[in-house]
């Protein structure tokens, strides 16, 4: 015979052994759920593409020494920053294609970064429309049509966003070795480039110019890169279709 | 007795300054006449002088051209002939390098004003585009200055560099040659207070594969020096006309 003790130490055993079950089911239970809360939070789908947007190139040519705006439709990131990269990474594409009206290897690859700070207030200089510059007497465009967003300034947040801003071109080394030699062609790359800026970003009325990050004296022996260029002096051909 | 000697000491006195009146008298005469015999010495001319800046040289190559050339060595030689050019013309020339060395651009800048130019070429030649460019400086005119700012000085003769540009275009257009004509800074062309305009030189727009019209094409090179000299001449011809108006 059985001894009760041992009946009912059995029994709380038994008791135990179901309560120790039953909690560890519980517990699988809520591991389950977290591990699937988890899962919900994950970046399991890519990162959304920014939607192709028209962007304002004003490319060089050779031939005749104009500055032509066409109108390109890719992807421009939210951050100015980026997207000033953006439209010159796509502007020195242009000009890298074997068919290309201004030849200057390099390509996208060649725009390191673009930085855009406030503009420092340049003593004596007019308003960058102001002053437009002639070249090959070419009619002047209003390139602010082409602006992605030109609201008044109503608020001082809205008048900070509309400050005028330099930007720093960091080009590569590279680039500045393989341009081709020459005043007009130098000169050329550099306008289409602040004016590809202005046009796209309107509050850039200023840019200046660094290769691997340090200042050089000039692109390829001409086009001087220790000055301040007024991107708002750019002028487009009067021939631009855009 | 005592106007007898009041008689003699009169006329001894007058005779000494009578003397000295006649001599005077005769030397005067004397000028008058070999400046009557003499033809009228001709006007002063004013002085013409034009800085022929050769870019690069030395460590400074320029750009790589065809043929393995460098730019320093063709702005070089266009200059010797350029300056050869001007001084059979009579014309007298400044150069700010006559052989393969560096020079910076201020002191390119220092030599054209220490000249007092009346016209200052710097030139540059590239194989990119075609045809002949001319370039001034994009400096605002401003008023001549007693001190004017190295950086700008050229703003106080802009007016007079863009007239100079356009005589360039005119006879480098008479010579059958297409011109393109800008506004841009190069160095050291602000910091000059001539009338100055850069000169780059591309290959022609019909430059054929043989390279006739290209940057080696004798005959082209001296097509474009005849032309440029050509130029200076109807310039300092201008500048003497202006002069003859000046009051």
């Amino acid at each position: 015979m059985i001894p009760r003790h041992q009946t009912i130490l059995f029994a709380l055993l038994l008791v135990a052994s179901l309560a120790m079950g039953a909690a560890l089911w519980h517990l699988r239970e809520r591991a389950h759920q977290r591990l699937l809360a988890g899962q919900d939070s994950a970046p399991t789908s890519a990162p959304a593409v920014a939607p192709a947007e028209q962007a304002a190139l004003l490319v060089a040519n050779d031939s005749d020494g104009s500055i032509l705006t066409q109108l390109h439709s890719l992807p421009l990131p939210a951050d100015p920053g980026a997207c000033a990269r953006a439209v010159l990474g796509k502007l020195l594409d242009l000009y890298a294609a074997p068919d290309a009206a201004h030849p200057v290897p390099g390509g996208a690859s060649s725009v390191l970064q673009v930085f855009l700070l406030p503009a420092p207030d340049l003593a004596g200089a007019p308003p960058a429309d102001a002053k437009p510059k002639i070249i090959d007497n070419k009619v002047i465009v209003n390139l602010s049509r082409f602006s992605r967003a030109s609201t008044s300034p109503s608020s001082p947040q809205d008048a900070r966003q509309s400050e005028p801003q330099l930007a720093v071109v960091n080009l590569s080394s590279s680039f500045a070795a393989s341009h081709p030699s020459g005043i007009e062609t130098e000169m050329l790359t550099v306008l289409s480039i602040c004016g590809t800026l202005h046009a796209n970003l309107p509050r850039v009325t200023q840019v200046r110019f660094l290769v691997d990050g340090k200042q050089r004296a000039t692109l390829a022996g001409h086009a001087d890169l220790t000055r301040t260029y007024l991107a708002g002096n750019v002028v487009p051909s009067d021939r631009a279709h855009p | 007795m005592p106007v007898m000697l009041e008689i003699r000491s009169f006329p001894a006195a007058w005779n000494r300054r009578l003397y000295l009146w006649a001599f005077t008298a005769l030397v005067v005469a004397r000028l008058a006449l070999a400046a009557a015999a003499q033809p009228a010495p001709p006007a002063p001319q004013s002085r013409f002088v034009v800085v022929l800046d050769a870019a690069h040289g030395g460590d400074d190559t320029g750009g790589r051209l065809a043929n393995n050339q460098l730019e320093k060595n063709f702005t070089l030689a266009l200059s010797v002939r350029l300056r050869s050019l001007l001084a059979a013309r009579g014309i007298q020339v400044v150069t700010t390098r006559d052989s393969d060395m560096t020079v910076e651009p201020d002191k390119r800048a220092e030599i054209a004003n220490r000249a007092d130019a009346q016209a200052c070429l710097s030139l540059h030649v590239t194989e990119s585009g075609s045809g002949i460019y001319l370039f001034a400086s994009p400096l605002a005119p401003a008023a001549p200055a007693r001190f004017a700012a190295w950086k700008t000085a050229q703003a106080a003769w802009v007016t007079r560099s863009l007239k100079l540009e356009g005589v360039l275009n005119s006879a480098l257009l008479q010579a059958g040659m297409s011109v393109t004509m800008s506004r841009t800074s190069v160095t050291p062309m602000d910091s000059m207070t001539c009338p100055a305009v850069a000169v780059e030189i591309a290959p022609e727009q019909s430059a054929a594969p043989d390279d006739s019209g290209g940057l080696n094409d004798k005959n082209y090179q001296a097509r474009v020096a005849e032309a440029l000299a050509a130029a200076l001449l109807e310039w300092r011809t201008d500048a003497g006309r202006t002069e003859e108006h000046q009051p």
